[in-house]
C-alpha cells in the first residue's frame, strides 16, 4: 500500500545501484587483481576498465531506462502488460537501426544514423500501435497487446529480411538487434548516449504527477486541469526517444520494463513520483545483474542478456496475464 | 453562471442534443433527469469541458466553456463521472490527491493541498479507508473517494454523473444529502440520474430530459406529474405525497 517513507525507497534503490556499479565489474570467469588493473598493468586493467565496467555501466543505463519506459508506458496506456518490449517498440527501433545499417547512412540531419533512426522505428510503431487499439476514446487491452505482437514479429521478419540480403560482416552486426545484448562499448558512445537519455528520464520523472492522472482516465485528467492530448504526446516522445536511444546500442531487451515497475507497485505504491526515479534506479542494477549472469554462467560462452531477461520475463508476464483475468476487469 | 443556449452535440453524425437552453445559478441543487439515452451524460460532459465540438453557446461566467483555461477551469468546476476504472494501486487518498492537480505548483503536495485533502474526506466521510487501495473499495465508499477528489479542487461547480446508479439504499441517501448540504453552502450542484424519486426528494430543481431535448424545467412539485411522467419516461405512474411535502412517485399499478 501507500509507502510511508518514500525517500527510503529511493535511497534503498539507489543505494542498490552504486554496489551493482562497484561489485559487477569485479565478478567474472578470470580473476582481476584490482591493484594491478589500477596501476594499468595488463591485462588485468584492459579486462576491467576497457570490457568490463563500460559494459557494466551500459546495463545499468539500459536497465534502468527500460524500466522507467516500462512505468510510462503503462501508464500512458492504463495497461500494466505495455512495455516497449510487449508493443513492439523495441523491435522498431531496432529495424530502424537496422535499415540504417544496411542502407550504409552515417548520419541523418546531423545525427548518428543509426541512433535517429531507431527513434524514428520506436516512435512509429508506438503511433501505430495506438491507433490500432484506439476505439473511439477508448483503448482496448486487448487489441494493443495483440497489435503490440503482431507488429513485433513484422519488424523481425524485416530485419531477417534484411540480414539475409546483407554481406557477411553486416550479418553477424545485424544479430544483435535480433536477440538484445549488452557489449562494452567506448566510453565515449555511453557518455552521449548517457547524455541524451538521462535528461529525458528525468523529464518523465518531472511530469509525474500528470502520468499520475492519464493512469487513471483522460477524462479524469482533462477534469483537473492536464492538457491531456500534449501530455500524452510528450510522454509517447520521451518513452519512443528513450527506447529507440538504448535499442540502438542494445538491441531490443524484454521484460525488464515490465518486471521492475510491476514488483515495485506492490512495495511502493503506484504514485509514479515515487515509482518512475525507483523503477529507473532499481531496473538498472537488475539489468546488470542478468547482464553479469549473462557472461558468467556459461563462461567463455557469453549468452545474450535478453536471453535470460525473456526466460525470467516469460513465465512472468503469463503469470500476470493469468492473475489480472482472474480479477474483476477483463 | 451557467447559461446554455441552444446547445447541441452529434457523436458521428447522430443527434444526441438539440436547442438545449438552460440557466444555472448557484447556490442550487438541480437534478437532470430522463431515460438512458436521453443526453444527461453528454449534457454534463458539455458543461464540464469535456466534450468542446458542442454547437450553440455553453457561457460558464460569461466565458465560453471551450474557451477556458484548462486549469483555471478546473479550478472552477469539478466533475465526478458515473464510474472509474483503475489499474493500479492507488489508495484513497492518492485519488483525492489528484483534486488539487490544477492548484499544483511542481512536483510536491503543499501544506494547502493536505489541508483541503483533509477537509474533502472528513465531508465524505472516506478518512477511515484512506490508505485502502482504491479498487478494493465498495462501489458505495468507491463513490464517495470520487466526490471527496472533486472536492478537493475546491470548485463553485460540481457536475456529477449518475453518483449512485450501483449504490445501496444507505449510500444513496448519505450522497444525495451531501449534495443538499454543499449546495446550501453555496455551490451550485448538478447531478444527472434516471431515480426521479431521488431527484424529486432532495433537488431543488428538476431539469426532464428526452430524446436530447428539455422537455421539463421547474421545481419537483411541478415537474413530478403524471403526464410529465408519462412524456419523459414512457411509463404510467402516480403520484403521491412524500416525505417533507416532496412528490412521491409510485408506479405499476
Amino acid at each position: 500500500m501507500a509507502s510511508r517513507r518514500p525517500g527510503s525507497w529511493i535511497a534503498a534503490a539507489a543505494a542498490a545501484l552504486v554496489a551493482a556499479a562497484v561489485v559487477l565489474p569485479l565478478v567474472g570467469p578470470v580473476r582481476v587483481d584490482l591493484a594491478r588493473a589500477w596501476a594499468g598493468v595488463s591485462p588485468d586493467h584492459e579486462i576491467l576498465f576497457h570490457a568490463r565496467l563500460p559494459r557494466v555501466l551500459l546495463a545499468l543505463l539500459a536497465g534502468g531506462t527500460l524500466a522507467a519506459a516500462g512505468a510510462l508506458f503503462q501508464a500512458l496506456l492504463r495497461d500494466a502488460l505495455a512495455t516497449p518490449y510487449t508493443l513492439g517498440v523495441s523491435s522498431g527501433a531496432s529495424l530502424g537501426a537496422v535499415l540504417a545499417m544496411s542502407l550504409g547512412w552515417e548520419q541523418i540531419l546531423g545525427f548518428p544514423a543509426v541512433w535517429a533512426a531507431a527513434f524514428v522505428g520506436a516512435a512509429t510503431v508506438l503511433a501505430l500501435v495506438v491507433a490500432i487499439a484506439s476505439e473511439g476514446r477508448r483503448m482496448s487491452s486487448f487489441t494493443l497487446l495483440l497489435a503490440g505482437v503482431t507488429i513485433n514479429s513484422i519488424c523481425l521478419a524485416l530485419i531477417l529480411l534484411l540480414q539475409y540480403l546483407a554481406g557477411f560482416a553486416q550479418s553477424i552486426a545485424i544479430v544483435r538487434w535480433l536477440m538484445g545484448g549488452i557489449e562494452a562499448v567506448s566510453y565515449g558512445v555511453l557518455a552521449a548516449v548517457a547524455c541524451a537519455v538521462l535528461p529525458a528520464v528525468a523529464f518523465v520523472c518531472w511530469r509525474a504527477r500528470e502520468w499520475n492522472l492519464l493512469a487513471v482516465g483522460e477524462e479524469w485528467a482533462a477534469a483537473r486541469g492536464v492538457d491531456t492530448s500534449r501530455a500524452l504526446l510528450a510522454g509517447y516522445l520521451a518513452g519512443s526517444f528513450v527506447t529507440g536511444s538504448i535499442t540502438a546500442l542494445t538491441g531490443p531487451i524484454g521484460f525488464v520494463g515490465l518486471i521492475v515497475p510491476h514488483a515495485l507497485r506492490l512495495k511502493v505504491g503506484a504514485d509514479h513520483r515515487l515509482l518512475i526515479p525507483c523503477s529507473f534506479l532499481a531496473g538498472a542494477p537488475f539489468l546488470a545483474l542478468c547482464d553479469t549472469l549473462a557472461r558468467t554462467v556459461a563462461a567463455p560462452t557469453e549468452i545474450p542478456v535478453g536471453v535470460i531477461t525473456a526466460m525470467l520475463g516469460g513465465p512472468f508476464f503469463i503469470w500476470l496475464l493469468r492473475s489480472r483475468r482472474r480479477s474483476l476487469w477483463l | 453562471m451557467y447559461r446554455l443556449r441552444g446547445v447541441g452535440m452529434s457523436y458521428n453524425g447522430t443527434p444526441v442534443l438539440h436547442d438545449v437552453t438552460l440557466e444555472f445559478e448557484a447556490p442550487l441543487f438541480a437534478a437532470v433527469v430522463g431515460p438512458n439515452g436521453a443526453g444527461k451524460s453528454t449534457l454534463l460532459g458539455i458543461m464540464a469541458g469535456l466534450r468542446p465540438g458542442y454547437a450553440g453557446q455553453c457561457l460558464y461566467r460569461d466565458r465560453e466553456v471551450r474557451r477556458w483555461p484548462r486549469r483555471a477551469f478546473a479550478r472552477e468546476v469539478s466533475f465526478v463521472p458515473q464510474t472509474v476504472r483503475i489499474e493500479f494501486p492507488f489508495t484513497a487518498e492518492q485519488v483525492v490527491l489528484m483534486g488539487r492537480t490544477p492548484y499544483a505548483g511542481g512536483l510536491f503536495e503543499s501544506p494547502e493541498d493536505w489541508e483541503a485533502v483533509e477537509r474533502a474526506m472528513q465531508l465524505t466521510d472516506t478518512v477511515a479507508f484512506r490508505h485502502r487501495d482504491f479498487r478494493s473499495l465498495s462501489g458505495g465508499e468507491r463513490q464517495l473517494v470520487l466526490l471527496a477528489s472533486a472536492l478537493a479542487q475546491q470548485p463553485r461547480v460540481l457536475l456529477l454523473d449518475e453518483p449512485t446508479a450501483f449504490l445501496d439504499l444507505r449510500h444513496q441517501i448519505a450522497i444525495y444529502g451531501l449534495l443538499v448540504e454543499l449546495s446550501r453552502q453555496g455551490l451550485l450542484v448538478i447531478a444527472a440520474t434516471h431515480d426521479l424519486n431521488l431527484a424529486a426528494a432532495f433537488a431543488d430543481r428538476i431539469v426532464a430530459l428526452r430524446s436530447g431535448r428539455v422537455v421539463a424545467d421547474a421545481a419537483p412539485e411541478r415537474v413530478v406529474d403524471p403526464a410529465v411522467i408519462r412524456q419523459v419516461f414512457g411509463v404510467e405512474a402516480r403520484v403521491a405525497p412524500g416525505p417533507r411535502g416532496r412528490p412521491w412517485i409510485l408506479y405499476g399499478e
